[in-house]
C-alpha cells in the first residue's frame, strides 16, 4: 500500500462496563484503510463490528490506542471538534434509516447542511441536486411514512452524501430491505465508492460482504481475517 | 494531506433553529397545547389577580376622592398615638365638639369653608308611609364640602347655625320611596317628632364610603341636636383653600380647638390624603402579595415545562443521536431544546396575556363600577416570569439532550 492511509487504527481497545463484568468489544485492533477503499466488516453479532464503525465515525472513543483520520489524531479532539469532523468528513447510513419523521424527504436531506449553518440558497441547490441524483424529485415533499423502504434508504444516503464526505459508514444498510431494493441501495453506495468515496459497510450477509474489494472478519473483538493481508500472510 | 478543515464551523442559523424547534413542538400537539395552557393559566392568573387587587385600590381611591377635595376632618376624642399624655389621665372624658367650635374654626386662614356634622337615625313619615332613615344635621356649606349636587329645589339656607328653620333635603332613594312619581318639594314630612318642609332633593350619586347620600335626610344642625338631644358633633368637615393648604388647615384646626378646650387637644384631626395614602399603601401591598401568589403558579408551570421537556428528550433520543451523527454540536442540540422551551413559554405567555385581559374585561363588564385594570408592572412581570421560568427550566432537559451518548441514542428504537 503506497497511499498514506485515510483511516489508521493502532492498538485500539474498547471496553464496556456491564455491571461488574468488563466486556472487551475491541481488543488491540490495528487497521489501516486507504482513501477510496471499499471495505466490508463482517462477523457474528457481538463481534465488535458496530463498535468499530462507531469508533471510525467518531461516535465513540477508544479506551486505549490511537485513531488517525487523514493523518490527524482525532481521539483527543473536543466533542465539538469531533462534531465538525463528522459533519464534514463522514456520512452515516443506518439499518433503520433514522429519518426524522416530522420532516419531509427534502428537509431530511437538508439536515446536515442546516446543522452546518449553510445558507438557505446554497442548501436548496445542493438538496435539489441530491434529490435528482437519487431519483427522489417526486418525493421531495413526502414525509418518511409516505415513502417505501427503498426510498427511505435513498433519502438516508442522499443525506449522508450531501456534505460530500470522504468516508461513508453504512451499518447493515440493507437489513430492513427486501432483496431487490437492497441490491439497488448497494449499487448506489458502490457508485459513490466508484467516485472515490471510501465506503465501509458492516454486514453479516456474506453475499454483500463478498462484493467488497476488502473484507475484515471480526470475532470476539479481534480482527480474525483481513483480505488485504492475505497475499502477505500466505 | 489533511483535508480536515481548520475553519470555524458556523453555528446553526437562527431561522433554521427556530423552524426546527417549532416543528419539534408541533410534532406533538397535545403535549404542546397542555404546556402552553399551563403557562397561559399562570400568566392569566397574574393578570386577573393583579387587576382585582389594583382595581380594589383604585376603587377605594376613587371613593375617597368623591368625598370631596382637600378635606380635613375633625373627630371628637383623641386617638392616642403619641404615647401617654398626663392631661388625659386627669380629664378622661373629652369635651364635646360643639357648633361653637365649628364656628370658631372659620377663623383659620387656610380654611375655605366647613360644615359641622351630626348623624343619627330616626323615622321619616309622610301620608302614613314610614321609613327609618339616617339623619344628618349640618349647615349650608355641607353640599360644597362633600361635593354633592342638588337635583331639585335648593340646599339648606345660610342662616344662624344655632337656630335653623324646619327645612329638610332628602336623598334620591328616599324621594322615590316616599313620594314615587309625585312632587316632593314643599311637602311636609315628620322626622322623629318634628315637622319639616322638604326644600330640596339630592342628585343620585351612589356610594360615599359608609354614608350613602341617596338614603340621607339632611336637616339644620341645631334641629338635629335637639332631635337627638346631643350637644356634641359627630364630625367637622373642613375644606382647605388649596391642596397645599391642607397641612396648614390641619394645624390651625388643632390650634383653635386646643385654645377653646383649655389648652388640651382632645380632638383628632385627620386629612383625606393621609387616609388615602394609608389605603393606597395597604392595597398596593395586597396587590403585590396576590401577584406573588400568582407568580407561584407560573413557577409551577415552569417545572411542568421542565418535566415535559425531559420526557420529550427521552422520547427523542434517537433523533438526538442522529443529529449528533450528522455533525450537530452539543451546543446546537442544547439550543434547539432551549428554543423549543422558550417558544412554548412565549406562546403560553401570549395566550395567558390575552386570556388575562379578557378576564379583566369580563370583570369590568360584570361590575362596571369596579376598575379592574391590571397594572403594567404586573403584566410585564408576569410575562417576564413566564419566559424566564420556561427558559430556566428548559436548561436541564437541554443539557441532558446534549450529553446523550449518540450510540445508545441511535440504538434505541
Amino acid at each position: 500500500m503506497s497511499n498514506p492511509p485515510q483511516i489508521e487504527l493502532r492498538g485500539v481497545e474498547r471496553v464496556f462496563q456491564l455491571g461488574d463484568s468488563q466486556v472487551h468489544a475491541l481488543r488491540r485492533l490495528d487497521v489501516s484503510i486507504a482513501p477510496g477503499e471499499y471495505v466490508a466488516v463482517m462477523g457474528p453479532s457481538g463481534s465488535g463490528k458496530s463498535t468499530l464503525l462507531n469508533l471510525i465515525g467518531l461516535l465513540d472513543r477508544p479506551n486505549a490506542g490511537l485513531y488517525l483520520l487523514e493523518g490527524r489524531d482525532v481521539t483527543t479532539l473536543s466533542p465539538d471538534e469531533q462534531a465538525r469532523v463528522r459533519s464534514e468528513r463522514i456520512g452515516f447510513v443506518f439499518q433503520s434509516f433514522h429519518l426524522v419523521p416530522r420532516l419531509t424527504a427534502a428537509e431530511n436531506i437538508a439536515l446536515p447542511l442546516t446543522l452546518a449553518g449553510i445558507a438557505p440558497r446554497e442548501r436548496a441547490e445542493r438538496v435539489a441536486l441530491a434529490l435528482a441524483d437519487y431519483g427522489l424529485e417526486a418525493r421531495a415533499d413526502h414525509r418518511p411514512d409516505q415513502l417505501s423502504g427503498g426510498q427511505r434508504q435513498r433519502v438516508a444516503i442522499a443525506r449522508a452524501t450531501v456534505m460530500q464526505p470522504a468516508v461513508i459508514l453504512a451499518d447493515e444498510p440493507t437489513g430492513n430491505l427486501d432483496r431487490a431494493t437492497g441490491e439497488e441501495v448497494i449499487r448506489l453506495l458502490e457508485q459513490l465508492n466508484g467516485r472515490g468515496v471510501t465506503l465501509i459497510i458492516v454486514t453479516h450477509d456474506p453475499n454483500l460482504g463478498n462484493r467488497a474489494r476488502r473484507q475484515l472478519l471480526m470475532e470476539d473483538g479481534e480482527l480474525r481475517h483481513d483480505s488485504a493481508l492475505e497475499g502477505a500472510a500466505k | 494531506m489533511s483535508a480536515i478543515r481548520r475553519s470555524r464551523h458556523p453555528p446553526m442559523r437562527a431561522p433554521d433553529l427556530i423552524r426546527f424547534a417549532r416543528d419539534a413542538a408541533m410534532g406533538n400537539l397535545l403535549r404542546t397545547a397542555l404546556l402552553v395552557l399551563s403557562v397561559a393559566i399562570g400568566v392569566a392568573a397574574v393578570v386577573v389577580l393583579t387587576a382585582l387587587g389594583d382595581g380594589a385600590r383604585r376603587y377605594v381611591v376613587n371613593e375617597f376622592s368623591s368625598l370631596g377635595s382637600n378635606l380635613v376632618i375633625v373627630l371628637p376624642g383623641r386617638s392616642e398615638t403619641g404615647g401617654f399624655n398626663p392631661a388625659n389621665a386627669i380629664t378622661s372624658t373629652p369635651r364635646d365638639l360643639t357648633i361653637n367650635d365649628a364656628q370658631a374654626l372659620l377663623r383659620g386662614t387656610a380654611i375655605r369653608r366647613l360644615a359641622p356634622l351630626l348623624v343619627g337615625t330616626s323615622e321619616i313619615s309622610v301620608d302614613g308611609k314610614l321609613r327609618e332613615v339616617m339623619v344628618a344635621g349640618t349647615t349650608t356649606q355641607f353640599i360644597q364640602v362633600r361635593n354633592l349636587a342638588i337635583a331639585q329645589g335648593r340646599f339648606l339656607p345660610d342662616e344662624d347655625w344655632e337656630r335653623g328653620s324646619a327645612e329638610a333635603v332628602i336623598g334620591a332613594t328616599i324621594r322615590d320611596e316616599l313620594f314615587g312619581p309625585e312632587p316632593a318639594l314643599g311637602k311636609l314630612v315628620r322626622i322623629g317628632d318634628r315637622r319639616f318642609r322638604i326644600v330640596g332633593v339630592l342628585k343620585a350619586s351612589g356610594q360615599g364610603l359608609g354614608m350613602n347620600s341617596d338614603e340621607l335626610v339632611i336637616v339644620p344642625v341645631a334641629l338635629a341636636q335637639a332631635m337627638f338631644n346631643s350637644n356634641t358633633l359627630f364630625r367637622i368637615l373642613i375644606e382647605s383653600r388649596s391642596r397645599e393648604d391642607i397641612p396648614a388647615a390641619k394645624a390651625q384646626a388643632e390650634e383653635i380647638i386646643k385654645q377653646r378646650h383649655d389648652g388640651e387637644l382632645d380632638v383628632t384631626v385627620i386629612t383625606q390624603d393621609a387616609m388615602l395614602a394609608t389605603f393606597d399603601r395597604l392595597l398596593g401591598v395586597m396587590t403585590m402579595g396576590v401577584a406573588g401568589i400568582a407568580a407561584i403558579s407560573l413557577a409551577v408551570a415552569g417545572i411542568l415545562v421542565m418535566n415535559v421537556m425531559l420526557v420529550s428528550v427521552a422520547q427523542r433520543t434517537a433523533e438526538i443521536g442522529l443529529l449528533k451523527a450528522l455533525g450537530a454540536t452539543g451546543s446546537a442540540i442544547r439550543l434547539t431544546f432551549l428554543a423549543e422551551a422558550a417558544m412554548l413559554s412565549l406562546a403560553g405567555a401570549v395566550v395567558g396575556f390575552v386570556l388575562g385581559h379578557a378576564g379583566a374585561a369580563l370583570i369590568r363588564h360584570l361590575y362596571p363600577t369596579f376598575p379592574a385594570y391590571p397594572p403594567a408592572w404586573a403584566v410585564l412581570a408576569g410575562l417576564a416570569t413566564a419566559l424566564a421560568s420556561g427558559i430556566l427550566f428548559g436548561v436541564t432537559p437541554a443539557r441532558r439532550a446534549a450529553a446523550l451518548d449518540p450510540i445508545q441514542a441511535l440504538s434505541k428504537r
